[in-house]
């Protein structure tokens, strides 16, 4: 028989209702696929005890065997990045500024997938506060990819996908600033989406760049991803950003013929910049949505060029403002050496944040003084407008956008980290999305010398529906999706370690 | 590059103690991020209004009615230090007692 945690989240389903598998034995089986595979790929940061999950099991399977009506998403294992809060256990953000602290409430997202009857196994390693292409910046250790030890899977959200990859969990959240949720999916062959701003709470979420962060989920395939994305989305008054709209339902509407569509194709994401082999994976792409009847046509988008830059400036200005919260008086590392406050601020603050972190505060605090506010700051605030304008003008032709999601499959362990602004370039395809505040799919489109390749579909605001269909038509007609069953399915010995 | 003196200056208005090392690494770093920043420069901004949101976002306004708040002892349990029902930290004002 077929290991349960090969399946998705909507196969389980099927299985759990007609009570052909219990949610405990479910449980289970994850935990000894983690057994097997964490003390490897270390995507975990936390992982709950086994009884009190196993406990919350039964009671699930209680609630089904007597008849009572379950959540959606009913005794299936999820991690959740350690940059939301779950009551209870500790959140930490990837920081040794954060280390032992226990949040004293629930995300938003938390309470919305409780309130569907979820399992949550634990917390996901990622990027410092977020901040990070590879996930080389965990102050604890760096998660490896699981198809291949010796390479990174991308960040910050590295351990949601890896987890999903590996089947450590059935599904994650992420959370995606620039293509923290993208960027991995890619890299480890799962499905990530990134909502339109305001679409999902951020209550509870550790805050990095408020105007651009949005929680979103990493999943084995597009259903599984639409079924959890109509869970998290919604209106929260404690989020002031978040916006009073309908919630389609994505899981009926992922169906829909595509047939008609319009996409569009940047040039300036299609460039030299790109390795060849995934231009190549996206000329394929645009064949396959041909033949379903989509029209695909080149388009231009000229201040694309620019995204990096703007994105850099106001990302780490927020952040600065943002992590100024962290000094050591309500929660987490205080250092005790110092005299008075402001040596203890310092202090704490120098020895709490790793480099990364310390480099983006710098970078954004330089960007706001005196002096340097308007050259710096208030010039990307403007080329944001230049390039929303971009953005509004294709979409006015347009359904979507298709492109790659990173120049290059997951590299080496150490290849970027010494060089900042390297690194920086690996988000060059994700980071205008979150400028425009667009919503966006990374969805597996196969192995590139046996690594896994994604492509990234975005849409108008509030239309994930769209990019939903299309991801969904595009992984049915490709076969693509099936690829992280592959990895999972792999004895030990074909594997490369 | 930046000079020392400005990495200096920025750690300072951070709140950040760096270490002589980090001061020399950033000094370079974070003068290479700068001068890629500088393309923007070409880029004629004249009249453009800055997006500092991604999405129209009025702002929100709710009634002042009070509601549920954490409660102290929940809110003090992460403290670093505590006294009481306060977060504790080292003298603000030197001098005296």
């Amino acid at each position: 028989m077929e290991s349960l945690y090969n399946f998705t989240s909507y196969e389980l389903r099927e299985k759990l209702f007609k009570k052909k598998v219990s949610s405990e034995e479910v449980v289970k089986s994850i935990y000894e696929r983690i057994e097997e595979k964490e003390e490897k790929i270390k995507a975990f940061l936390y992982l709950c005890k086994k009884e009190e999950v196993l406990e919350k099991a039964r009671r699930v399977d209680k609630k089904i065997a007597l008849g009572e009506e379950v959540g959606k998403l009913a005794g299936i294992p999820v991690g959740i990045k350690d940059n939301m809060c779950v009551k209870g256990i500790p959140a930490t953000g990837g920081s040794k500024i954060l280390k032992n602290f226990i949040p004293p409430y629930n995300a938003t997202v938390i309470e919305k997938l409780l309130q569907e009857d979820v399992i949550i196994m634990g917390k996901l390693n990622c990027d410092e506060f977020a901040m990070g292409s590879s996930n080389e910046n965990s102050a604890c250790y760096p998660v490896r990819n699981p198809w291949d030890l010796n390479r990174v899977p991308g960040g910050s959200s590295g351990g949601s996908a890896a987890s999903v990859a590996a089947s450590e969990v059935i599904l994650s959240l992420g959370s995606d600033t620039g293509g923290s949720i993208r960027l991995p999916a890619s890299f480890c062959g799962v499905v990530g989406i990134k909502p339109t701003y305001g679409r999902v709470s951020r209550y509870g979420l550790i805050a990095f760049a408020s105007s651009l962060d949005q929680i979103g989920p990493l999943s084995k395939d597009v259903r599984d991803g639409a079924l959890m994305l109509e869970v998290i989305s919604g209106y929260d008054r404690r989020d002031s950003t978040s916006v009073n709209m309908e919630v389609p339902p994505y899981l009926s509407l992922l169906e829909e013929d595509v047939k008609g569509l319009k996409v569009g194709i940047p040039e300036e994401l299609t460039g030299d910049g790109i390795d060849e082999d995934i231009r190549k994976r996206l000329s394929e792409a645009v064949v396959l949505f041909e033949k379903l009847g989509v029209i695909c046509e080149t388009v231009s988008l000229p201040t694309l060029s620019y995204a990096l830059p703007v994105y850099y400036i106001i990302s780490s200005s927020e952040a600065s403002s943002n992590l100024a919260r962290f000094d050591g008086v309500r929660y987490g590392y205080r250092d005790f050496t110092g005299e008075d406050i402001f040596s203890m601020y310092k202090k704490t603050r120098g020895k709490g944040f790793g480099p990364e972190v310390k480099r983006r505060i710098m970078l954004g605090t330089y960007a706001l003084s005196a002096g340097y506010y308007d050259a710096c700051y208030l010039k990307a605030q403007k080329v944001r407008t230049l390039l929303k304008r971009d953005f509004e003008r294709v979409f006015k032709d347009f359904d979507a956008l298709l492109s790659p999601v990173a120049p290059t499959t997951a590299f080496l362990i150490g290849e970027k980290i010494k060089d900042p602004l390297k690194m920086y370039l690996t988000d060059i395809c994700t980071i205008p999305v979150n400028l425009a505040g667009l919503p966006s799919i990374s969805v597996p489109a196969g192995l590139i010398k046996g690594l896994p390749v994604g492509l990234q579909i975005t849409g108008r605001i509030f239309e994930e529906s769209t990019i939903l269909r299309l991801a969904y038509s595009f992984e049915q007609n490709s076969g693509y999706h099936t690829v992280s069953v592959k990895y999972s399915r792999q004895k030990p010995e074909e594997s490369n370690y | 590059m930046l000079t020392l003196s400005e990495v200096e200056y920025v750690a300072s208005l951070a709140c950040l103690e760096l270490t002589e090392e980090e001061k020399k690494i950033f000094s370079q770093q974070l003068g290479e991020i700068l001068d890629f920043f500088r393309q923007l420069d070409i880029l004629d901004t004249e009249g453009i209004e800055p997006a500092f949101h991604s999405i129209p976002l009025k702002n929100v306004f709710r009634n002042d009615i009070k509601g549920n708040s954490i409660e102290h002892e929940k809110a003090l349990s992460n403290a670093p230090q505590r006294e009481g029902e306060y977060f504790k930290i080292p003298k603000i004002i030197g001098g005296g007692e």
